[in-house]
């Protein structure tokens, strides 16, 4: 991001928010959209982006012109990488600002730390990160992608194409990795992986020394099987991990890693030549060769003023969840958060790989899953992409107390866990 | 050159080798030398153009067409595609190997290797590879370069093969063999034929020579063929694969030690790095310098600017950026912790709580304005050339990064040592710091003594962030990662002491490795934790605490 960009944007968001501040006297005319990503702290790297998405997107819909005849106004908020401050700023935003929607957070715990607040107040939260599943609730739509949009396909790609027999997993020491790894192994096993040949590590947060790790990858990967990385490393520890691989000599052709955390955004920063032909998988990549994806970014660099800016996955998942909330409001007639919810179920909008995504009742939506391998100028090279879309399912089929429960919000049950044994509500996450 | 089918099962047969072997010599006088009928056809451009048709299907077939030419001249373009270079101009489908040179690509004809102009980078597509393609190719041209001019790639083909042994490239291999002079090859495309023996369909007996070799071989390599092949080996065979497996392991755990020693010491080195700066502001001066993972954070920014502006001006001298930086991160961040020194901390000499707050404020400050000015993404610092990869030191691999790094560490740790202990102004800062009255009392200007110390630690933590960038990511948050594990080891050595730290960061760096591969690297973390913890309860002066008069009661 160049110097002149990031100015703009600051100036930017500093006139939403002094507009928002007077304007709420006037809130009649308007109707306002809160923005919770984290514009500085740890997170900052790839929150910023999003707010950054979220303007144009609520930009572009008021060039239209806005929603039920009024203008959209954004409220943005910086909850600095903190994950209570998360639950501060989405009361502040929902009892002071009286936003419609709040469209925000990245990582699971600040997640988990504005739900009861979300609940509480009864608004809505439109979730844009890929997660590690096993939630449902009414207040949260999720248009990131659950564990079997990502990690299983991935992990069927690299069995199938690459035959992989023994698997390293590898993660970062957190709730996500935890939880995603712990579905995958469940999954490894069921289709017939001895124990022996799946290898699990966790490593903290901004890990940078990894040549052990990497040594016991080699070590692991010389059994005479074939060997993958299932990489559930977050955000900065990334770059070390891939330069340890490159600099020990370990090749994608050898011990290939698949990477459910890096995109373009994370590439930008990064010297990728240790990284070519590491594979990531994802819903959407910026090289996906479709006219709305075109468009898509051709509006982002205008938005921007920089024809450098990357576009990745959880910008499409906002694009997606925001004209969602538009229709959805459109066709309830109203911003009234308990009608929005009602009525979000079953719409479908086009997303940005060509197809429709739509909601489901169980809050998830339905995308399709590609698998790129990473190329030198930081971009994916399309490998694989399943022939259809795949529903996002919230409670995962391969962990025993989880695969009894579904979830459904219409309105008979409107239940996000119920247990299909026990024929009750209620059960694991209630 | 297919296997006969009626191969004799006892293939050291003299007379059929001879045969062979005359007939391969041949073949490969004739690919050499003049093209002629004997082989199979010639790679033509059509079959090249191939290439860019389609999907990573079609491509994998055609690469099987080329290989099937038995054409050496096929081995660059196959490169070149494996790389990511081999690109097709869109308006007729000729393909082309590219260097890009501005707003231009770089033609070079794939076949031939002649140059064939210059133009516009929107006029072609790369042409798509992926990683079971790369894995076909690199067994092709390994194939096809076992008998190459040039050594290092006739070792590399050879090593090629051990890594992805081949039933079909044996005769070829015999052929290699037999023509080889240098040493180090002939061993390689011997084990390489070893290889591929273990794994054909030969007879056991024929395998009982092999597997010797790449028992005595060893490596990972050797008991990743030997793992794979445990499985399906004959019964004659299995004590002897068993036993050959059982002498690799232990050989290979020893050289695991003493990797995971080397390991440590490379983690301690960067500890030492990061530490001795805090050694001089905290361990000499005794300021809480929580600020101090800042100054490495603008060491490592330095870097970056001097690599971008190496980058646009003057690419040729890439390879000197570090050491260019050097001396450009020392006085940023040694002015920058002299204006800290001067506005701030001089006001609060002797109030450590108030110094300690102070600091994490000033901490907060710059890693926001580094955020505001730079991004909040992290920066790309390159690795120069002579910093990448890794050498192999018997069984262990080291990396050049890693190594360099610890080089780097001593040099500055008795440099250092030199500057406090036999110059002028590095007597002045141990008088100050002993006893400061008595200091003024000689003379001794103790203000800018205390601002010379402080842009010192600071400045050599600016350095630290030059090496740091190298193995680190260069983020706004680049310092708060080492901030604890400095004053970890500061503390850990004695404070005021610089031996302390040097003992104390490299026995946590081989602590630390030696658990994780047993605890894994967070529980690894936390023993490590615990078990200062416990130390300093036993002697709270760390490691080699100051005696005598220079303790302050």
């Amino acid at each position: 991001m160049n110097f002149k960009s990031k100015l703009t944007g600051l100036a930017l968001a500093a006139a939403m928010s002094t507009t928002a501040l007077s304007g709420a006297f006037a809130a009649d005319d308007t109707i306002k959209i809160g923005i919770l990503h984290s514009l500085s702290g740890t997170m900052a790297i790839s929150e910023t982006t999003l707010k950054d998405a979220m303007l144009m997107l609520i930009d572009e819909q008021n060039k239209k012109g806005g929603v039920l005849g009024k203008k959209l106004e954004a409220v943005v908020v910086d909850p600095a990488s903190d994950w209570p401050l998360f639950a501060e700023k989405a009361r502040e935003l929902i009892e002071k600002d009286k936003v419609s929607a709040v469209f925000g957070c990245w990582t699971s715990v600040s997640r988990k730390s504005v739900l009861p607040v979300f609940k509480e107040l009864n608004n809505i939260l439109f979730y844009p990160v890929q997660y590690e599943g096993e939630e449902s609730e009414r207040n949260v739509f999720y248009t990131g992608a659950a564990p079997n949009q990502q990690a299983i396909p991935a992990v069927d790609y690299l069995m199938n194409e690459e035959g992989v027999e023994r698997w390293v997993l590898e993660g970062t020491d957190y709730v996500y990795p935890q939880t995603t790894n712990k579905i995958l192994k469940a999954y490894l096993m069921s289709k017939g992986v001895a124990e022996e040949d799946i290898m699990v590590n966790y490593t903290p947060f901004g890990f940078s020394d990894w040549q052990a790790e990497v040594s016991a990858i080699k070590n692991f990967g010389s059994a005479g099987k074939k060997t993958a990385v299932v990489s559930t490393v977050n955000g900065d520890a990334n770059v070390p991990f891939y330069k340890e691989l490159g600099n020990q000599g370990i090749k994608a052709e050898d011990i290939p890693v698949v990477a459910f955390s890096v995109g373009e955004e994370e590439l930008a920063g990064i010297d990728t030549a240790p990284l070519v032909g590491h594979l990531a998988a994802w819903n959407y990549f910026e090289s996906v060769d479709t006219e709305a994806n075109g468009e898509f970014i051709e509006q982002w660099h205008a938005f921007t003023g920089n024809d450098k800016r990357v576009t990745n996955d959880p910008m499409e998942a906002h694009y997606i969840g925001f004209n969602m909330w538009v229709k959805a409001v459109e066709a309830a007639g109203t911003t009234d958060p308990d009608a929005v919810i009602d009525a979000l179920p079953g719409i479908a909008v086009p997303n940005l790989s060509g197809g429709y995504s739509a909601m489901m009742p169980n809050h998830h939506i339905t995308k399709p899953v590609l698998i790129g391998e990473i190329q030198e100028d930081g971009q994916f090279d399309i490998v694989s992409q399943t022939p259809g879309l795949v529903p996002g399912d919230a409670w995962s089929d391969y962990l025993p107390d989880s695969k009894v429960l579904i979830s459904d919000w219409r309105a008979p049950m409107s239940c996000g866990n119920f247990n299909v044994e026990t024929g009750k509500c209620g059960g694991k996450g209630s | 050159m297919k296997r006969p089918s009626f191969f004799p099962l006892l293939s050291w047969c003299k007379p059929m080798l001879k045969a062979i072997q005359l007939f391969l010599v041949a073949v490969s006088l004739a690919v050499a030398f003049v093209a002629t009928d004997l082989r199979a056809q010639d790679a033509t451009p059509e079959m090249i153009n191939e290439l860019a048709l389609g999907s990573y299907d079609q491509t994998e077939e055609t690469i099987k067409k080329l290989a099937a030419t038995g054409d050496t001249a096929i081995v660059p373009a196959l490169e070149a595609l494996s790389e990511g270079d081999l690109y097709v101009r869109k308006a007729d489908g000729q393909v082309f190997i590219v260097k890009k040179s501005g707003k231009n690509y770089k033609l070079t004809d794939p076949l031939s290797g002649e140059v064939a102009g210059e133009e516009p980078t929107r006029n072609f597509e790369k042409i798509k590879v992926k990683n079971s393609l790369r894995r076909q190719i690199r067994s092709v041209v390994g194939g096809l370069t076992l008998q190459a001019k040039d050594a290092s790639t006739r070792l590399a083909a050879a090593n090629t093969i051990i890594k992805t042994p081949d039933e079909d490239a044996i005769d070829a291999l015999n052929a290699a063999i037999e023509k080889e002079q240098n040493a180090n090859v002939l061993a390689a495309l011997e084990q390489a034929r070893a290889a591929s023996i273990i794994i054909s369909s030969r007879a056991p007996e024929e395998k009982v020579e092999a597997i010797t070799r790449i028992k005595n071989m060893g490596g990972r390599e050797a008991l990743s063929l030997l793992l794979g092949f445990q499985g399906q080996a004959d019964e004659s065979l299995k004590p002897q694969i068993d036993a050959a497996i059982e002498s690799i392991n232990s050989d290979l755990a020893m050289w695991d030690a003493a990797q995971n020693i080397w390991y440590g010491i490379s983690l301690g080195s960067v500890l030492l790095l990061a530490a001795i700066g805090l050694a001089i502001t905290f361990g000499v001066m005794g300021i809480i310098n929580m600020a101090h993972g800042e100054m490495v954070m603008l060491g490592a920014y330095s870097t970056y600017v001097v690599q971008e502006i190496i980058r646009n001006s003057a690419p040729h001298l890439f390879d000197w950026s570090l050491a260019i930086a050097l001396p450009i991160a020392f006085v940023v961040s040694g002015a920058v912790g002299l204006v800290i020194e001067r506005l701030v901390i001089r006001f609060l000499y002797g109030r450590p709580l108030e110094t300690l707050l102070a600091t994490w404020g000033i901490s907060l400050i710059l890693q926001q304005a580094v955020r505001t000015i730079f991004g909040p993404t992290n920066k790309e610092v390159g690795n120069p050339s002579w910093m990448s990869g890794a050498f192999e030191l018997g069984g262990l691999t080291i990396t050049w990064n890693r190594m360099w790094i610890v080089v780097f560490t001593i040099g500055v740790f008795f440099a250092l040592l030199a500057l406090l202990k036999r110059s002028p102004i590095g007597l002045q800062m141990r008088a100050v710091t002993q006893n400061r009255r008595m200091a003024s009392s000689m003379g001794i200007r103790t203000p800018w003594v205390d601002a010379a110390t402080f842009a010192l630690g600071s400045g050599i933590a600016g350095i630290a962030g030059v090496a740091l960038s190298q193995i680190d990511n260069v983020s706004p948050n680049l310092g708060q990662g080492y901030i604890i594990d400095s004053f970890m080891v500061v503390v850990f050595g004695g404070v005021g002491n610089l031996w302390g730290t040097l003992v104390g960061a490299l026995s946590l760096g081989v602590l630390n490795k030696f658990l994780e591969p047993y605890a894994g690297a967070v529980l690894g973390k936390i023993i490590v934790l615990v078990l200062i913890i416990l130390f300093i309860q036993k002697r709270p002066r760390g490691l080699f605490a100051l005696k005598g008069r220079a303790v302050e009661s």
